[in-house]
């Protein structure tokens, strides 16, 4: 559990690693290709499919433009329901303020609903360092924890593990952090799913404290929704006294009408279901039924700042379905793990530099670059984020946030190549000239014993003899050769 | 009378000159003069997804000065067409020059990638082309999902006399080339790479033909240096092939 991803390398060296493992490879490939298959199949069942990104899309928008009032109107329903409201700027801000219920009611450990604004608040090693222990419920989550290792999809956050690498981390981690895994267990998976259930059990019979997140919070009245799949969220949501959930204020939606949308929208796009097995909504207290004391962290930590950014703002439209990363050559290559960030994949490059800011760190400023720009994201996105787009903008904001400091040596080659672009592009005359020089220079690069990072593993094309518009010119567009 | 300018893209020029030679044999033939406006420099692209939107400004002058008053401007390359309809606009806006944002109103609409406008505006499929070889089709990210040209490429050269069409595996996936990407991201760009050659390969086809060269000039220099045996060729110039034909 001492996992993080704080320090983590820019993209292309961590990627560079990653494609070195073999077996991540082929696990990766197997999985995302899985789930790509069943999306596209329920997915095409829909005959209004396109309908309902849009509306998804336009709920969604017209929710943000209006963020401030439907806020309002949430604390104030959640309020009457007998749930207490708590509104956090930051990561810290929220970790104190869930920490701070724990320690009041003396608990020293709770269990955990599968939640992205958690992982992303780092909750777990905050409650730790107060000596709350965190116990994941969720089984990806629980192999992930058990592992001591890194969520790599925020669906799946195991999927760069096999069955038989799960099975191992059972038997090696399970009875240091409670019931042990059956000495004869097997990889297959009715046999790991059986040993978690008997593990998880006796955690979800002792908690008297749950910390979930939100996929949706109905702002009408003010009922919290989780969907799921395994019903181990459920129990945490119904058996302990205590509920705190951490939700990002942009999970909001104006009414249950809205809803509807999104739970026709959510489980298509991400498990590849028609329906998701488990839909809970909880409405504040209901005596003699549930938690007796329920808590709402809003969230920014900057969602506001993402939301101010013109182009990058429906970035805050995702429901956290994953269809993306599926989609995505670069993420199916690389795993989640590289991005250096709980949200992975085509999301994650532009939601980390949205929410952070870009042009202080190295790594955030990478991530807009790890993609080809290939638009696969973009097309199974249900609620129409247009990432390529917003990826092109952030990557000249970072550009632009860098311009008049002194680069360092890969940029400054970087960035005196796009200023003799832009000179040489100015003028066709310039051009011809330059055209001449690269031919020479493609010929060069054929020849030269070092790899650069084009020539490594591909070569490159021989250099014609005559540009295009040389030989336009001397055959009158080929009327006289 | 038509106008039709020949956007030969930057790439094409410097590197693949038979494309653009294609172009101006095809169009002959199916009856269109084409003029080369020689203004013409790039589109622009490298700079913009890039991150150096004020470094594509330049070339975007270029651009409008070369092709503006033409009644279409076909280019035989989707990125190329993708950035015309999609992106410029955004560069002349940021160059705050409202008469580029003028000229790029005029200018964007007009430009055609080369099956849309054989097939859109020329209203042909049967370009009198004939090219005995195997032959698979890779649809290029940009003509597939920014332009949406669906499956005219494929109806073109299932028209082509002699030609065997293939399928093949994932087509629709990313080879990896991405522009810059290829540079800034070498390995995962050569990770994609090898899997869309590994699926070429598999296909058995003599030629593997689309209609960008960036992207073929990545898939192809993986190919050569596997020495695969499997050559690349622009769709421009399969359709205007007559090899065999009497």
């Amino acid at each position: 559990m001492s996992a993080t991803f704080v320090g983590m390398p820019v993209f292309p060296v961590a990627a560079r690693a990653a494609l070195a493992d073999t077996q991540l490879r082929h696990n990766l490939a197997h999985a995302t290709g899985t789930i790509r298959d069943k999306r596209a199949s329920v997915v095409a069942e829909v005959p209004d499919w396109e309908d309902l990104r849009t509306a998804g899309a336009a709920i969604k928008d017209a929710t943000l433009a209006d963020l401030e009032q439907h806020l309002v109107q949430l604390e104030a329903a959640l309020t009457e329901q007998g749930a207490t409201v708590h509104w956090a700027r930051d990561a810290a801000e929220a970790n104190w303020i869930v920490a701070d219920i724990a320690q009041s009611h003396g608990v020293d450990e709770v269990v955990k609903v599968k939640s992205m604004a958690t992982q992303e608040i780092g909750l777990n090693e905050a409650l730790a360092a107060e000596g709350i222990a965190a116990l994941e419920t969720d089984l990806a989550e629980l192999i992930v924890q058990l592992g001591d290792d890194l969520p790599s999809h925020i669906l799946v956050p195991a999927i760069h593990r096999n069955r038989a690498e799960i099975r191992q981390i059972f038997l090696d981690r399970m009875a240091s952090a409670g019931r042990p895994a059956p000495a004869d267990l097997t990889d297959e998976p009715a046999e790991l799913a059986a040993a978690a259930r008997l593990h998880l059990r006796e955690k979800f019979l002792r908690a008297t404290m749950a910390v979930s997140g939100a996929n949706f919070a109905v702002a009408e009245t003010g009922t919290l929704v989780v969907v799921e799949s395994e019903g181990n969220g459920r129990m945490c949501l119904t058996l302990p006294d205590v509920l705190v959930s951490v939700v990002g204020i942009e999970k909001l939606v104006p009414t249950w009408g809205d809803l509807e949308v999104f739970l026709r929208l959510l489980p298509r796009s991400s498990t590849g279901e028609r329906m998701n097995p488990y839909t809970s909504t909880w409405t504040g207290v209901t005596p003699g039924d549930g938690p007796r004391e329920i808590h709402v962290v809003l969230l920014d930590n900057g969602r506001t700042r993402a939301l101010a950014d013109e182009v990058g703002r429906q970035a805050l439209r995702c429901i956290r379905c994953s269809a993306c990363l599926n989609a995505c050559p670069v993420y199916e290559r690389v795993g989640g793990h590289a991005y250096g960030s709980v949200y992975p994949g085509p999301i994650g490059a532009i939601l980390n530099p949205l929410m952070k800011g870009v042009g202080q760190d190295a790594q955030t400023d990478s991530l807009p670059y790890a993609s080809s720009l290939c638009g696969a994201c973009y097309e199974v996105c249900p609620v129409k984020i247009d990432i390529p787009s917003v990826l092109v903008d952030l990557r000249a904001q970072v550009v632009d946030a860098h311009r008049g400091q002194l680069p360092q040596a890969k940029s400054l080659a970087e960035a005196v190549a796009m200023k003799g672009a832009a000179a040489t592009f100015a003028s066709s005359r310039r051009l011809g000239v330059a055209e001449r020089f690269a031919r020479l220079g493609t010929g060069l690069a054929r020849r030269l014993p070092v790899a650069s990072p084009w020539t490594g593993a591909r070569d490159l094309p021989r250099g014609p003899v005559e540009s295009f518009r040389a030989w336009f010119r001397r055959t009158d567009g080929g009327r006289s050769e | 009378m038509m106008r039709v300018a020949l956007q030969v893209t930057c790439i094409n020029d410097a590197l693949f000159p038979d494309t653009g030679k294609a172009v101006v044999t095809l169009l002959r033939r199916l009856g269109v003069e084409v003029e080369f406006p020689s203004q013409q420099t790039c589109c622009g692209q490298p700079m913009v997804n890039t991150g150096y939107v004020d470094e594509a400004v330049p070339a975007l002058r270029s651009f409008v000065e070369a092709f503006t008053g033409y009644d279409a401007i076909v280019t035989p390359s989707g990125s190329c067409a993708g950035c015309a309809r999609h992106q410029h606009q955004i560069v002349a806006r940021r160059s705050g020059d409202t008469s580029l944002v003028a000229a790029v109103e005029e200018t964007a609409p007009r430009v055609f990638e080369l099956s849309e406008f054989l097939i859109d505006q020329l209203g042909v499929t049967d370009v009198g082309a004939s090219f005995p070889h195997t032959v698979t089709y890779h649809p290029t990210c940009h003509s597939l999902r920014m332009l949406g040209v669906g499956d005219r490429p494929r109806r073109l050269l299932e028209e082509v006399r002699g030609l065997r069409l293939v399928d093949l595996p994932d087509a629709e996936e990313c080879c990896g080339f991405g522009g810059t990407f290829a540079m800034k991201n070498a390995d995962t760009s050569i990770a994609m790479g090898s899997d869309k050659a590994r699926h070429v390969r598999a296909t058995g086809a003599e030629v593997l033909v689309a209609g960008d060269n960036s992207c073929l000039m990545h898939i192809g220099g993986l190919l050569s240096r596997q020495r695969s045996g499997v050559r690349t060729m622009h769709l421009a110039e399969v359709l205007a092939s007559t090899e065999g034909l009497s």
